[in-house]
């Protein structure tokens, strides 16, 4: 199995999401030494190439290639070359002239991380992509998902919110079905495509109609602008009929957990008790992270699954 | 002039009915006989059209030459030299230049400086509105005066009903066909392909069909208020083209036409994020095609366009959603519909048919036909030549087809404009 570029989850077979899963899992112990470092890709260069603003997802890249020793370049549209009016592709071709093994690639646009790969001979991760996909954050929560549940075959996982604009969603939905489990998206019809039935998922616009047969919550971010542009009257409202909070969550199954990609609006998406609450999984996603995305780097580097 | 004959050849004129083995002889720039007799003399220069078609030169209603203010992409020069390579003598160039085409100076100018060029006849498409801004009427007047045919915004729609209205009832002065660009720009906004399966898939905004739909219905409408004739450019959906078919039904006096790509291609082209099939209206589904293909076969298209949209690399080879619409044309359109009548879709009678005398009968225009007398615009294609489209080797300055690289039949061999040889 060689992976030279992660850019959607399409790409993975079965076999390889549980192959970085493993990598994810055994990588993950690093977290707990004294000493977070090993030598795995000592000498190897890895720019972060992050056009569009992110805190978690780009401190957790570069955590996870500081642990596997790997020299990173933190790199970020504001204050660089693209405000000079230079090209998206003439940027990246001139960092790739300094010969960069890795180029992880977040970027407000779909389909940019593809062009790079196209365009580049350094391998190219994919840290976001317009509203297309977030590969290393669909693996990161069902390595969640498995820690918590044993299982991903069979369960009932429901994707709340706003999925149009949602690249996670479209990871995710697509990360679930190839690995056997039963997918619900349920919030306003203005924000789930009908298409989305391409994927064989069902549809609600009730979340009381998912919420008591979900195994897994997983809420997603609901953006201000959103009420801008019209598709919800307002964020109070939104949050009283598609929010997860005490109400909501009174149908719910007993052992149900509730994962979010973050950050969170807390009062709006989901409520402070229910972020904080027994529930909730959000900072096991966030350790996750670190190891699903030291497995992607490692892999991409020609890695063989460690012992 | 040298006096020309055209042997070998069948003949094939719409205007006249005419399908047959015929020489053509041609002689100060006009048709002066077509007999089916193969004598000619030394007076004549000789085309042999052997195994190909000859047809009335082809018209393309829709052009983009980029001539004043983008000439990196296309100009005047190169664009007539695309349209000759691809059989086209008529060429209609829209207003969206900079500066506008909204006024009789650049109307004037496009007209010389096409006169000067040479090659193919270029009529001018006035802007409807100054700046193409959707606010103040151009000067339609002074630009028919200038040379303009038709006036459109295309690029844009006019959103005001009451501006588009009154655009109508002017134009009525001027004899000459309001072109809409039906695009409701509220449903379409930040939309880059057609809202479907493929654009949910992709994670790229979409534009629904309704945009489209909502405005060929408020144009015909408008044009019913106000008795005037409309013309739909490139029609891209089946609701679409079902209202164009009853507003016929309904004598009104609506004409419309379809280009190669919304005939052959659908969202799925997009796929890979392929920017070259980024246009504007977007590529559809199937359904979409398949029920345009039916209208031409129920006579309700009248002419098909290229909206020849010449890009520069730099425009193209970026995301998605930054890329310019449109997709070069002329040069393609020929073996593009044939693939429809090779696969029996549509005849070879009604492909020509939309090529001449389809849009002639559209704007009132004397070309599209091979009459005794007529203008010598003729076109003459081998129908089943390989061809390997390979825009690198195109006329136009911009290379920017999703046909790059299709095995493809039906190739141009000789363009003759004004009785002149403009392409071989």
């Amino acid at each position: 199995m060689s992976f030279k570029h992660i850019l959607s989850i399409r790409d993975l077979s079965k076999k390889d999401c549980e192959l970085i899963l493993e990598t994810a899992k055994n990588l993950k112990e690093i977290s707990t030494r004294a000493v977070k470092k090993v030598p795995a890709l000592r000498g190897k260069t890895v720019i972060l190439c992050f056009f569009e603003s992110s805190t978690r997802t780009r401190a957790s890249f570069e955590i996870a290639a500081k642990w596997l020793s790997a020299d990173t370049i933190s790199f970020s549209s504001s204050g660089s070359s693209l405000s000079k009016g230079e090209s998206v592709l003439d940027t990246v071709k001139n960092l790739e002239a300094m010969r960069p093994d890795i180029l992880v690639v977040r970027h407000a646009s779909s389909g940019i991380p593809q062009l790079f790969a196209k365009h580049l001979q350094c391998s190219v991760i994919n840290a976001g992509d317009g509203q297309h996909e977030h590969p290393s954050q669909a693996l990161l929560d069902l390595m969640t998902i498995q820690e918590h549940k044993k299982r991903i075959e069979g369960l009932h996982v429901a994707i709340i919110g706003d999925i149009l604009h949602s690249r996670v969603a479209r990871s995710n939905i697509l990360l679930l079905k190839k690995m056997g489990a039963k997918v619900s998206l349920a919030g306003p019809a203005s924000l789930i495509p009908k298409e989305m039935a391409q994927y064989d998922v069902k549809i609600s616009h009730d979340i009381r109609e998912v919420i008591p047969s979900a195994d897994c919550i997983m809420m997603l971010r609901v953006q201000r602008e959103r009420q801008e542009e019209c598709f919800f009257p307002s964020l109070r409202e939104y949050a009283r009929f598609f929010g997860l909070n005490k109400e909501t969550m009174k149908h719910a199954k007993k052992d149900v957990i509730i994962l979010h990609p973050g950050p969170v609006n807390r009062g709006v998406e989901i409520s402070p008790e229910v972020a904080d609450g027994p529930h909730s999984v959000i900072l096991d996603q966030v350790s996750n992270g670190v190891a699903v995305r030291m497995a992607l780097l490692y892999l991409v580097c020609g890695g063989e699954s460690q012992k | 002039m040298k006096k020309l004959a055209i042997i070998n050849g069948r003949v094939i004129d719409p205007s006249q009915k005419l399908d047959a083995a015929r020489t053509i002889f041609i002689e100060d720039g006009k048709i002066k006989k077509i007999t089916d007799s193969k004598k000619t003399d030394a007076s004549y220069e000789v085309i042999n059209a052997k195994g190909c078609i000859v047809s009335p030169g082809f018209i393309d209603l829709h052009t983009h030459l980029r001539d004043p203010g983008f000439e990196y992409r296309e100009d005047l020069e190169s664009g007539s030299q695309s349209a000759a390579a691809g059989g086209f003598t008529t060429i209609l160039c829209m207003a969206n230049t900079s500066p506008v085409n909204d006024n009789a100076s650049i109307t004037g100018m496009i007209v010389k400086r096409a006169k000067e060029v040479g090659l193919v006849n270029i009529l001018p498409i006035g802007a409807i509105t100054k700046d193409l801004k959707g606010k103040e009427m151009a000067e339609i007047g002074e630009m028919v005066s200038a040379g303009a045919v038709a006036i459109s915004d295309d690029g844009r729609p006019v959103m005001n009903g009451q501006l588009m209205r009154h655009a109508l009832e002017y134009a009525k002065r001027f004899k000459i066909p309001v072109v809409t660009h039906a695009e409701d720009c509220t449903l379409s906004a930040g939309g880059h392909m057609h809202e479907g399966k493929v654009s949910c898939r992709l994670g790229i905004k979409g534009v629904p069909s309704a945009a489209e739909e909502t405005m060929i219905q408020r144009d015909i409408l408008l044009s019913d208020l106000t008795g005037h004739r409309l013309h739909v450019a490139h029609v891209s959906t089946k609701r679409g083209i079902e209202m164009i078919a009853q507003a016929k039904k309904d004598r009104l006096l609506v004409t419309c036409e379809v280009t190669p790509h919304h005939l052959t291609l659908t969202d799925e082209t997009c796929t890979e994020y392929n920017t070259n099939a980024k246009v504007n209206p977007p590529l559809r589904t199937q359904a979409d095609c398949d029920a345009l293909i039916r209208a031409i076969n129920d006579g309700v298209v009248d002419a098909i366009a290229t909206d020849h949209a010449p890009h520069a690399m730099d425009e193209k080879v970026c995301g998605f959603d930054h890329a310019n619409c449109g997709m070069i044309g002329m040069e393609t359109a020929l073996p593009v519909v044939l693939q429809l009548v090779h696969a029996k879709k549509i005849t070879l009678k009604k492909m020509i048919e939309l090529f001449t005398i389809g849009p002639a009968k559209a704007f009132n225009l004397k070309s599209g036909t091979l009459k005794i007398g007529a203008t010598a615009d003729i076109a003459i294609f081998d129908p089943k030549a390989t061809n390997k489209i390979d825009a690198d080797s195109f006329y136009s300055k911009s290379k920017n087809s999703p046909f790059h690289g299709m095995n493809l039949r039906g190739k141009i061999k000789f363009t003759i404009c004004g009785g002149k040889v403009v392409y071989s």
